[in-house]
């Protein structure tokens, strides 16, 4: 276990002390700081999802909805602030000027304020996580069926956040943004405090993740995970906990949404559909599902893999995503933080057969009289 | 010779050519009256009057400026660029060479004249041979609105036989009658109307609404229109219950294979869209292969396709079911994922070798439809594909119910365990199942190519829907599978029209999803229910 918690902090402290420190004395390109925030603004989703289905065996295939949601708050919040700076120079954002609407739509109104942004990106997608489980949980709708729904839900909410009449942006989102809290967005001391800020959250996120799993309430999502059955006939409400920790991956998902949009720069609905709620999956099973650090590590290293192969193979990077998912979830199931011991456990299993078949062929000639 | 001669030795030549029989006298004269420099009018107007189908060469070729005088007599310049004369005969020199004189001018008509040329033709058209012809001359005429046209049309009725001809004509009487000053004829126009209500009485009807005076008259009018506007409506409402029919039956077609698959092996194939798409494909390989090597049998592709659609795709499937899926018996959600990957590399696989946008062109017979209702029409295409669901749940019913295989199927759809301790191989079960199930979905592609394109998202367009069915039709349950199609199909193309704009499909397929969302509320187990004393949902 010590083991454990060492790669833990060694990795936590790279991420949040060391980089900064080296962009800070100029040994690390702004770029590629920029780059791992944006991946550790997604990990910090991921750890949601792995809370839902590493450890409570939920399949939820729209995480990327509640991903947009908040990202979208903060993409409304920047979009106010650059009001007045776009081509446009109307106080209200470039594309209503271009469909021809006149005035703010209401509910842009309380996306002005910083902090107000910061709970509603949270609150927002938590209480549409949490309504949606309502929907569902209580009503005995789990497994395959659950993971069917979430994923129309993703396509309707795709299919949704494309129209115009939405006024988020259509097709094209929210971009062009300018300052947050009135550092300019392109600012390397802006990149690098992003950046922290991003660190943070993702350690504050992990420590409360890993507090929750180790508490009572992780045993019993554990349960619902392997037994569900059994943990409802001793009297558990087990809706009400897949409810609320399926909320809470809501509110990460979102969080982690708001944190990625200043990074980016931009937000489209082509964050928010099908695919990209299955990619959340993916990184969560290659790193290791119920591991927690393994969500970590997953969201990073394939992330970091397209980064560099879409690159190189644009076309065909689909192609490695899908032979991914099924090599992943096929031959190694506990993902990369479960695969020393999954060589181990294999490597034992063939020890133990050498030693059987030494065993076989130096005596026991009672079993050749059945041949 | 003298200058007079000419026209007179042209005349006589042309008299006494061997050629000479197609000109009558009437038509010679106009020729020669143009050709002289007279003035238009009056000649024009002698044509129109007569309506004498034999002039239409001549008003044809006026109205696209090729005629020309040429030494007394007319030439035509024809479409390659030849000169003929009024008979079509290419002009030629003494040598039999084409001779093409130059320094000519095409007669040119008045812009106040050609409403004559027009109304010429169309009185022409009244006569002609072919009855097509003579009823849109009718229709057109009609909705003209030329009071002068009026004797001619009576006149045309008065010969005709063909009664889709003569009612045509009735109905152009009827329409120039509104605007007739006598009110008790314009009485009789509304009587025909409310005898026959269609929908080119529409737009008349409206515009006599505006001008007329009398509230009886009006009132009749105001009548008939209701009318009308239901009887559109029905038929409106027919089309999108039609719509919603195909659709059905597309979906149902698919989901037939994945409740199987899923009621037997619990797994929930991601990739069936995928499988529908490489049917689809099947039958675009196969036009190209026909057109490469039978081009006169062209239109048989479509027969080879079907059987091969089928046995390909499920040749794949099984495959994948033997090489991949069986070692994830009894987790669900990994083959969720695992069949996702496989779907994504197929696609990205097919559009990388097939490129973006193919198409198959749906055999000669099944282009067109059938006109059930005035103005309805019902492709043949949609009506074969209709037939086609239809075909497969009878055959799907006959094996699952009436063959030995079906009943191990169902079997071990009940207890596994139990079925294989009776001797039943649950694995070759398994493998079986999984192919036809995916074969349905390659048949169901091959025969959507008829009537969309082929392309590597075909199959995530319907895979959603297939899904919704699957939830609400309940596990493995046929029957169930083929109400929540029919309501799915059926509710996503009778809510679009009654949403209206254009966001209406978005809308539609959002509430839809809510609507399931809402009966899994009240039963979540889908509409047929597993019975059993297993209360949890897989």
């Amino acid at each position: 276990m010590q083991k454990r918690y060492f790669w833990e902090a060694f990795l936590l402290g790279l991420f949040v002390l060391l980089l900064p420190a080296l962009n800070f004395s100029g040994h690390l390109p702004d770029y590629y700081l920029n780059l791992t925030g944006k991946y550790l603004a997604l990990s910090i989703a991921a750890l949601g999802m792995d809370l839902i289905w590493g450890y409570t065996g939920i399949l939820g295939l729209g995480q990327a909805v509640f991903f947009g949601l908040g990202a979208y708050a903060m993409g409304m919040h920047l979009m106010l602030k650059a009001s007045g700076h776009g081509v446009y120079g109307a106080s209200i954002p470039d594309f209503m000027v271009w469909n021809r609407v006149t005035q703010l739509p209401f509910f842009w109104k309380p996306f002005q304020s910083f902090s107000l942004m910061v709970l509603l990106a949270i609150a927002v997608p938590f209480a549409a996580a949490a309504l949606i489980g309502l929907l569902t949980f209580s009503r005995r709708v789990g497994g395959t069926y659950f993971a069917i729904l979430t994923q129309a839900m993703a396509y309707a909410a795709w299919l949704m956040f494309n129209r115009n009449e939405m006024n988020l942006g259509g097709t094209n989102g929210l971009t062009d943004f300018k300052t947050i809290l009135g550092f300019p967005l392109n600012n390397p001391g802006t990149v690098r405090g992003l950046y922290v800020a991003t660190a943070l959250a993702l350690v504050l996120s992990f420590a409360a993740c890993r507090w929750l799993v180790k508490s009572k309430m992780g045993l019993v999502l554990k349960a619902i995970r392997d037994r569900e059955l059994r943990l409802e006939f001793m009297g558990y409400p087990i809706a009400r906990y897949k409810i609320f920790i399926f909320a809470l991956a809501g509110g990460l998902a979102g969080l982690a949404g708001a944190l990625y949009v200043p990074q980016v720069g931009i937000i489209t609905p082509s964050e928010i559909g099908v695919l990209p709620s299955l990619e959340v999956c993916v990184w969560v099973a290659a790193g290791g599902r119920g591991t927690l650090l393994g969500a970590i590590l997953g969201a990073v290293g394939i992330n970091a893999a397209r980064s560099i192969l879409t690159a190189r193979f644009p076309n065909e990077w689909p192609i490695i995503l899908g032979a991914t998912f099924i090599g992943v979830v096929m031959f190694v199931p506990d993902g990369v933080v479960g695969l020393p011991r999954q060589l181990h456990g294999l490597w034992r299993r063939r020890a133990a057969r050498a030693r059987s078949e030494l065993a076989a062929q130096a005596g026991a000639p009672v079993e050749d009289s059945h041949a | 010779m003298t200058p007079k001669a000419i026209p007179l030795l042209c005349a006589g030549l042309l008299a006494l050519s061997p050629f000479a029989h197609a000109l009558s006298p009437a038509v010679e004269k106009a020729a020669q009256s143009l050709a002289r420099g007279a003035p238009e009018r009056p000649v024009l107007q002698k044509i129109r009057d007569q309506a004498d189908p034999e002039f239409k060469p001549l008003v044809s070729a006026l109205q696209s400026g090729a005629l020309y005088p040429w030494k007394g007599t007319l030439l035509l310049l024809n479409d390659s660029g030849a000169f003929t004369d009024l008979d079509g005969k290419p002009l030629l020199d003494a040598a039999g060479q084409p001779l093409a004189p130059s320094g000519l001018t095409a007669i040119s008509v008045d812009p106040g004249d050609q409403g004559l040329l027009e109304q010429a033709l169309h009185f022409m058209a009244l006569s002609d041979e072919n009855p097509g012809t003579r009823e849109a001359a009718a229709r057109k005429l009609g909705s003209l609105g030329d009071p002068a046209a009026r004797p001619y049309l009576e006149k045309a009725l008065a010969g005709e036989r063909n009664p889709g001809v003569k009612a045509a004509i009735l109905e152009a009487v009827a329409k120039l009658d509104l605007q007739n000053p006598d009110p008790a004829v314009r009485r009789g126009a509304l009587d025909y109307f409310e005898a026959h209500p269609s929908d080119a009485a529409m737009s008349p009807l409206q515009t006599f609404l505006q001008k007329e005076q009398d509230p009886s008259l009006r009132r009749i009018a105001e009548f008939v229109l209701v009318r009308i506007n239901r009887r559109l409506k029905v038929r409106n409402w027919i089309g999108y219950a039609f719509d919603g029919l195909s659709l059905s039956s597309v979906l149902l077609i698919m989901s037939i294979g994945l409740a199987i698959t899923f009621g037997l092996m619990g797994i929930i194939n991601m990739a069936h869209g995928e499988m529908l798409m490489l049917g689809s494909y099947a039958a675009y390989v196969l036009q190209q292969f026909f057109a490469a090597h039978f081009p006169a049998r062209q239109d048989y592709f479509f027969f080879a396709a079907l059987p091969l659609s089928l046995l390909a795709v499920g040749l794949i499937g099984f495959v994948l079911e033997r090489g991949l899926l069986r070692f994830l018996y009894g987790r669900p959600l990994e083959s969720l994922l695992v069949t996702w990957g496989i779907g994504m590399v197929l696609s990205q696989g097919a559009r990388l070798y097939f490129g973006d946008q193919t198409s198959v062109n749906a055999p000669t017979w099944f282009r067109g439809g059938w006109e059930a209702m005035p103005g309805l029409i019902l492709p043949y295409s949609r009506l074969f594909i209709i037939f086609l669901s239809l075909a497969c749940l009878i055959a799907v019913y006959w094996l699952l119910y009436r063959t030995v295989i079906g009943l191990k199927v169902r079997a071990v759809m009940e207890n596994r365990e139990m079925a294989s301790c009776m001797g039943i191989s649950t694995q070759r079960v398994d493998a079986l199942t999984f192919a036809f199930g995916t074969a349905l979905a390659g048949l169901g592609g091959c025969a959507l190519s008829l009537i969309g394109t082929v392309d590597p998202e075909v199959g995530k367009t319907y895979i959603v829907d297939s899904f919704m069915v699957v939830v609400t039709g309940g596990v493995g349950k046929l029957l169930g599978v083929v109400l929540a199609s029919f309501g799915i199909g059926m509710s996503n193309k009778v809510l679009e029209p009654a949403i209206g704009g254009t966001a209406s499909a978005v809308y539609s397929k959002v509430i839809v999803l809510v609507l399931v969302i809402l009966f899994l509320q009240i039963r979540p187990q889908g509409i047929f229910a597993p019975k059993g004393r297993d209360t949890s949902l897989k």
